[in-house]
């Protein structure tokens, strides 16, 4: 059964199952986010999805990422209140990520223009905020070769063991779904090298380009029951196959 | 041991357990709960079991290994029944005199008798010291009175005949019970168990699972401790009884690592009421089936809060997720799960037995029954104590707690645990109930309780539980990691009598964004202590800040060391303890602190006999 929510004064139907943010977005409300992704569980890490939340008399703020829709449920999503506590968390996170300009130009929307925050201990990674959003990608990927190790300030991302992981397949997809880019990857033509490890790649049958590296590929193989030459030829040039064999069809 | 197959089998049981046992005979009840322990409490057990062997009187003087009797300052503790008469801080040596002159003979060793600091007064019986005299000892009544490895000790005190009545009213009665008495959570937060259960109960479904939370993560907390080593088929009653009434078949203690004592207690009452038919399959004969497993918890703070610890259980990270869904929704393994902590299970089975009427009848409007506390700090008897809500702190620090030591004043008490409030002076005649409380910053948190006098330093203590909470964050919410690490480095600025008033508005700043935004009640209460602090002793942070001074001479950047030359006998002795060596001057000549080298470790003040050294 649908739930009733008000966002921002307005009347919203909902689904039971769906979150805050969900139903703000389809709305077309703007809710900044750092560590949300829609394929991977939502831990509320960054904390700048907040918005404020009143349900049965009681107001509070919450993040938006992982609060469930409930009945009743009226949102704001731009108060003085949430806007001071957003700058707050996000001038913690300029402090650990000072180099990063996705981090720098939200800091900027809230007024932050330099942080005061200096973490206390050295970080592992510079520039990472912590929210581990590798490692749940990493999960939903079915390779759960990062975890988060230790608590508090001391707290950091790393392989088990701080070695080279096998069940890493270097994929990739940590270092580019990362909100401050601050995982190491260094591409070559023919190898990648990720958390300690460099991976061969298989190179494109047409143009010689990488398609993906070869543990990925044997991983795929595996897991999705293709054949081993299904991987091949690289994306543009697939596509460029495809259009061409089109062009065909057409003429 | 045979197993009890009704209620009826139950109850002859005890009868000729009180039978063989009557409450009359003579009994040496010895504290062997952790605390005592550490005193030597198994040496004396066994040397009592050795002198009552060789006076022959092994079968006509039972011999009781108990668990924590509260007074653990004054340890160990024997009491001989059936007077009542308490010995303290006895040792093996004093052993036969004991045999010898009380047991036989009949009279006070006045030695051993507990003596009133200040007045000294001595007192014979426990009942009679005001340390005892002023609690309301409910749940750890029973704490002196039984062996807590032994099933048949825990039947003779009517043990278990709570279960069988919640067997006889059925599910929906003992949830009303349990609802009347409006018996609230003991582990922290104070949300009514009757609520939590009931939302369990109606959950659909058939696969359910109950948790007795004993993490005890609170530093110098030992509530949960004494009752599962001291009385654990009180917690393990409660727990079946709460499984019968929201219909779960499994159960959970979530017991923290450091715990062996209390480990090995449980497992053993666990494997007894296995034997004796009250836990595993057909309880009681009644037809239902319900078991408990042990979960050694892995030491981290943060995994006492609930959600954590059932990722814990299932062998994740114990990292805290957003509620709702509770528990009672989706907990263990996505299953309805009731969590309760220890004190609250153990509390069930009184509130069963006798009536939720006669529970309310303890307490304030709001808050009922009894809490225990861990009493610690700068007061003269610390110990674990257990008392009426709505009890006044003042009656805490001074009836029970026999006032500050040493002619100190009473500064501030801090309740809640790490994350309590620090309350003032002005704030003694306040209530101890939950909601009271809260609502001067401070909370009942697990009951932790440390009282402090002139000589704490209130940013410095601040600062310590701020660097407790720090570390312990699970690191999740940048709010809570990242707000507390920085409002640690700021405080760090205070202590070393730097910055200027606005410190102080920024260190607010931000506890406000660590309270507001941070995802579980780690974070949100965190800056209690750092609040409180600023609220009720704001000027003395305003003296480190403005006048580089602490008013409490504890923080090292503001304070000096001088030897004064008119007191000083050049006698040698703080030179040569000094370990950094920085005090020079000859014999019988005054001496001299040379400053630059000096760490502050404050020895050199501890040793002068002339009282030559001062510290400013
Ligand atoms: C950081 C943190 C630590 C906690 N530690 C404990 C603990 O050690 N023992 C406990 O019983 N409850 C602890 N709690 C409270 C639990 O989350 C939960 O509320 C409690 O076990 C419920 O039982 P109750 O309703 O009987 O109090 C903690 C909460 C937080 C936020
Ligand atoms: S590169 Fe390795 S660690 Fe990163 S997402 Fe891929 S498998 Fe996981
Ligand atoms: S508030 Fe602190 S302890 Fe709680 S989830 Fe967030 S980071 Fe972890």
């Amino acid at each position: 059964m649908p739930v009733q929510v008000k966002i921002n004064g307005i009347k919203m139907s909902a689904e039971p199952q769906e979150t805050v943010l969900q139903v703000a977005r389809r709305s077309g409300v703007h809710i900044p986010t750092l560590c949300h992704l829609e394929s991977v569980e939502s831990t509320g890490a960054c904390r700048v999805c907040l918005v404020e939340m009143k349900l049965g008399g009681k107001t509070q703020l919450t993040t938006s990422c992982n609060a469930g829709v409930e009945d009743g449920m009226e949102i704001m999503t731009d108060t003085p209140e949430v806007q001071k506590h957003r700058a707050a968390n996000l001038e913690m996170m300029l402090g650990r990520a000072p180099g990063s300009q996705k981090i720098r130009a939200l800091a900027r929307e809230y007024g932050v223009y330099e942080s005061a925050y200096v973490p206390s201990e050295d970080p592992a990674i510079p520039g990472c905020i912590l929210c581990e959003l590798c490692v749940r990608v990493c999960e939903a990927l079915g390779h759960s070769a990062l975890a988060a190790v230790s608590r508090g300030g001391k707290k950091y991302i790393g392989t088990p063991h701080d070695k080279p992981s096998e069940s890493c397949v270097g994929c990739g997809a940590c270092a580019e779904k990362c909100p401050t880019r601050c995982i190491e990857m260094t591409d070559t033509k023919k190898t990648r090298t990720i958390w300690g490890q460099t991976f061969d790649f298989v190179s494109c049958e047409t143009c010689g380009a990488p398609v993906m590296t070869v543990r990925q590929r044997t991983h795929a193989v595996e897991t999705k029951e293709l054949p081993e030459d299904y991987y091949t030829t690289c994306v543009a040039c697939k596509q460029k196959n495809l259009a061409g064999r089109f062009a065909r069809v057409g003429s | 041991m045979a197993r009890l197959q009704s209620t009826q089998q139950l109850r002859q049981l005890k009868e000729r357990i009180v039978a063989e046992k009557p409450a009359d005979r003579r009994a040496i009840a010895v504290c062997a709960g952790t605390g005592c322990k550490a005193f030597g409490s198994f040496e004396l057990v066994e040397a009592f079991r050795a002198e009552l062997e060789k006076q022959g009187l092994d079968k006509e003087v039972e011999l009781r290994p108990t668990g924590c009797h509260g007074f653990c300052e004054r340890g160990p503790l024997v009491l001989l029944f059936p007077e009542g008469r308490l010995y303290q801080r006895v040792k093996t040596d004093d052993v036969p005199e004991i045999v010898e002159k009380t047991i036989k003979g009949g009279e006070v060793i006045e030695r051993l008798l507990y003596e009133e600091p200040g007045t000294g007064k001595k007192f014979e019986k426990e009942e009679d010291i005001p340390f005892y005299k002023h609690q309301h000892r409910l749940v750890l009544r029973s704490n002196g009175l039984i062996n807590p490895s032994s099933i048949e000790d825990y039947i003779a005190i009517g043990g278990y005949e709570a279960l069988g009545r919640a067997f006889e009213m059925g599910p929906d009665a003992v949830l009303g019970e349990v609802k009347g008495a409006n018996l609230r959570g003991r582990g922290g937060g104070g949300f009514p168990a009757g609520t939590k259960w009931e939302l369990c109960k109606k959950q659909p479904g058939d696969l359910k699972y109950i948790i007795c939370n004993a993490d005890e993560g609170d530093p110098g907390a030992f509530m949960d401790r004494s009752i599962v080593e001291g009385n654990p088929h009180a917690v393990i009653e409660g727990m079946v009884i709460g499984a019968f009434t929201m219909g779960a078949r499994e159960g959970y203690v979530y017991i923290r690592q450091e715990y062996p004592l209390a480990l090995e207690r449980l497992n053993k009452a666990l494997d007894e009421a296995r034997q004796r038919g009250l836990l595993g399959e057909d309880i009681l004969g009644s037809g239902f089936g319900f078991d408990i497993k042990v979960n050694r918890g892995g030491g981290a703070f943060v995994c006492g809060e609930e959600s954590a610890l059932i990722r814990s259980i299932e062998g994740r990270r114990g990292v805290p997720r957003r509620r709702p869904p509770y528990p009672a929704q989706k907990g263990l393994w996505g299953k309805p799960t009731n969590i309760n902590n220890v004190e609250t299970w153990a509390t069930v089975p009184l509130i069963v037995a006798k009536g939720a009427k006669w529970f309310t009848g303890i307490g304030t409007e709001k808050s009922k029954g009894t809490k225990i506390f861990s009493l610690v700090g700068k007061v003269n008897n610390t110990g674990l104590v257990e008392i009426p809500m709505g009890m006044s702190l003042r009656e805490i620090v001074y009836d029970i707690g026999g006032g500050i030591p040493g002619g100190k004043k009473f500064k501030a008490v801090q309740t809640g645990g790490p994350s309590g409030g620090c309350l003032p002076a002005s704030k003694l005649d306040l209530s101890v109930d939950f909601d009271t409380l809260i609502a001067e910053g401070a909370m009942m948190g697990s009951g932790g309780m440390i009282v402090m006098d002139e000589s704490t330093c209130m940013v410095d203590l601040a600062k310590y539980f701020v660097q407790f909470l720090r570390s312990e964050s699970c690191g999740n919410c940048t709010s809570c990691r990242d707000g507390l690490d920085w409002m640690h480095s700021l405080l760090q600025q205070v202590c070393a009598g730097e910055g200027t008033m606005e410190l102080l508005d920024q260190i607010e700043q931000i506890a406000e964004t660590v309270r507001v935004s941070s995802l579980c009640a780690l974070g949100s209460t965190a800056a209690n202590p750092v609040l409180s602090t600023i609220k009720h002793f704001r000027d003395e942070y305003e003296a480190h800040v403005e006048q580089g001074r602490c008013p409490a001479k504890v923080c090292k950047s503001l304070i000096t060391y001088t030897i004064d030359a008119d007191k000083c006998t050049g006698c040698l002795v703080c030179a040569k303890r000094c370990p950094e060596s920085t005090i020079e001057g000859e014999k019988k000549k005054p001496h001299r602190i040379i400053q630059d080298g000096c760490i502050k470790c404050g020895v050199c003040l501890d040793v002068c006999k002339f009282d030559a050294v001062h510290v400013e």
